[in-house]
């Protein structure tokens, strides 16, 4: 078959799929359920859907699935068991959900951990951010019909988590981040193993850049999909990646003064102007490349000294208030913290990025059709021990 | 398998049969929590690959799926869709709970919202432990429940009463049932003593890296 047959060809499949759009087609409305167990949804979150024919007409998350009840469980616990709670959050980047929280108490306690360890803290950060998005990235072919992604992402994952486990004992759940530092130095050979480590995932980025973000049918089906302009992403609350592919240059490891040191780092916030399935995908695949590139030049320059400062054995945080948030892999992260002077806080509210990404799940469903919602929730990218905590 | 549904199959046929079916398990992911990402590494990884034990990850239906793996907290609002989930499984059918907080509720174990073990809404095969655990511990749990189906009586097992093979030799030990799985019962009928309680609810759970729960 010639180039100008094939030409021929698709001009005759275009016209007679304009003809029958044509006609006017007689639609049954029907309710599509979704969830609550779907591969789609992360974990378990349900969706409820109504149709007319094949397109959405209204769509509603139902979420509380996964909720475990955090709020009210870190009532009756103390300080540092909060630490080991809080992990199971986002479980995919399970050191990030520690920071805000322990910077929080430190600023309560008026104390800042070492240098070393601020240091050590943002590169196991920037680690969790690359397990986690690896796997999105991965699972994103999943979603769209391509099974070989999900093979490399968990083989070069598993590069990152030996790291993990091998600097703080836990492969999955750190528990790592204490109050005024870290509970222990790094190993021995953990530095230049990172290094070997981290060129892996680059590589793996530029083969998902390749096999995937190359692909013509992963582009058409990505394209176009589920835009999102910049002043409806302000107004639902999107945070990180999704606000960032709306064109909203906003990122809390850049834009707030907390002591991590991202600025000993040269690296980009990356946005995108489209705001469509496409942009929010290539910016997480862009953040994974830049997170590597902080952790190698953090590797460098990791500075000699302690990795905990003077606090006491038995923790008591002053009475006050404080409010601290961290760019975590699924965007705005924060805990506010009360305490009343007691061995455990008062009461804390936690805002994870997740359960203000997905309110964002019935405007943007309504008018697509069938296939997309799975693109848009896969390219949203939440986690649902994040929404329902 | 009319020759099963009948009743008891020759033994070469039985060990057979349960050889085949121990290597050709499909399993249907439950994937709920931390869990359901360690267990997508025992099933989806090229470092673990499940696929070298004769286990299928890949069923779209808990109606193809010879066990679950119920991974991750399970919620009182999914509790009912657990239980559903288990009901729609053809016979024979097996559980494998993953992680502390389908065990016992894990780090939940005060919270207002979790169901404190799945083996409240279904019985449970084999327990894993840890949080989450990894997956050379699932893999092994399911190492555990191969054995576990290698030995069983599948007639017994086809009809729903749940006796298996491990339990039919403990009671034949026990001086409680003859060679055929027939209660021993001439001489117990006239004496004051209970009946002896033979066949039981469901075959004692294995638990990965300990004994049986008590």
């Amino acid at each position: 078959m010639t180039l100008t047959d094939r030409q021929q060809l698709s001009y005759i499949a275009s016209q007679a799929a304009d003809a029958r759009l044509n006609v006017e087609l007689e639609t049954e409305g029907m309710t599509l359920n979704i969830g609550p167990q779907h591969p789609a949804t992360h974990g378990t979150l349900r969706i409820i859907a109504r149709l007319d024919g094949e397109q959405v007409v209204w769509a509603e998350p139902v979420a509380g699935y996964m909720h475990r009840g955090y709020e009210k469980l870190t009532e009756v616990r103390t300080f540092p068991q909060v630490t080991s709670l809080i992990n199971r959050i986002d479980w995919l980047g399970s050191f990030a959900n520690e920071v805000p929280f322990i910077l929080a108490a430190e600023k309560l306690m008026e104390i800042e951990a070492p240098p070393r360890a601020q240091v050590i803290r943002t590169i196991l950060f920037e680690l969790s951010r690359i397990a986690n998005v690896s796997l999105f990235l991965g699972d994103l072919g999943v979603q769209m019909g391509a099974i070989t992604p999900v093979f490399l992402a968990f083989r070069d994952r598993e590069y990152i988590l030996n790291l993990i486990e091998g600097a703080t004992g836990g492969r999955f759940h750190p528990n790592f981040d204490r109050i005024g530092g870290l509970k222990d130095d790094l190993p021995k050979g953990w530095i230049q193993e990172t290094k070997g480590a981290v060129k892996k995932l680059e590589e793996f980025c530029d083969t998902i850049d390749d096999l995937l973000f190359g692909n013509e049918i992963f582009q058409s089906r990505m394209r176009g999909i589920g835009v999102i302009p910049a002043d409806i992403a302000k107004d639902y609350g999107l945070s990180g990646a999704n606000a960032r592919a709306s064109g909203i240059d906003w990122d809390l490891r850049r834009d707030q003064d907390l002591p991590l040191s991202y600025d000993l780092a040269d690296w980009k916030v990356w946005t995108h102007p489209d705001g469509d399935s496409w942009a929010r995908c290539w910016i997480r695949l862009q953040e994974t490349r830049e997170s590597c590139k902080i952790v190698g030049q953090l590797l460098d320059q990791i500075p000699a000294g302690p990795v905990m400062t003077k606090v006491p054995r038995i923790i008591k945080v002053p009475e006050g208030e404080a409010w601290v948030a961290t760019e975590n892999p699924l965007g705005e992260m924060g805990y506010y913290v009360v305490s009343k002077g007691d061995l455990g806080p008062f009461r804390v509210k936690i805002r994870s990025a997740s359960f203000n990404n997905i309110s964002i799940v019935p405007w943007a469903l309504k008018g697509v059709y069938v296939p997309d919602i799975i693109t848009i929730l896969a390219s949203l990218y939440f986690i649902l021990g994040d929404i329902d905590r | 398998m009319g020759l099963v549904d009948k009743g008891r199959l020759p033994a070469p046929l039985t060990k057979l049969f349960n050889l085949s079916r121990s290597y050709s398990l499909w399993v249907y992911q439950w994937g709920l929590a931390c869990c359901a990402i360690e267990m997508g590494a025992a099933f989806g990884s090229p470092r673990y690959d499940v696929m070298r034990l004769g286990v299928i990850p890949l069923p779209a239906s808990p109606r193809q799926a010879d066990f679950v793996c119920v991974s991750g907290t399970v919620t009182d609002k999914m509790a009912p869709a657990v239980k559903r989930l288990w009901e729609q499984m053809p016979e024979p059918k097996y559980a494998i709970s993953m992680g502390s907080c389908a065990n016992c509720g894990g780090p939940y174990w005060d919270s207002y919202s979790v169901t404190k073990g799945v083996d409240q809404i279904i019985p449970i095969d084999v327990y894993v432990p840890g949080c989450p655990p990894r997956p050379e511990a699932l893999l092994e749990g399911i190492v555990l429940l191969q054995q576990r189906i290698k030995n069983e009586d599948m007639a017994a097992k086809w009809r729903g009463d749940e006796f298996t093979t491990l339990q039919r030799t403990r009671a034949m030990e026990a001086g409680e049932v003859d060679r055929e799985g027939e209660l021993i019962s001439d001489t117990r009928s006239i004496s004051d003593e209970p009946m002896p309680e033979v066949a039981a609810a469901h075959p004692e759970p294995i638990v990965v890296g300990g004994g049986p729960i008590e």
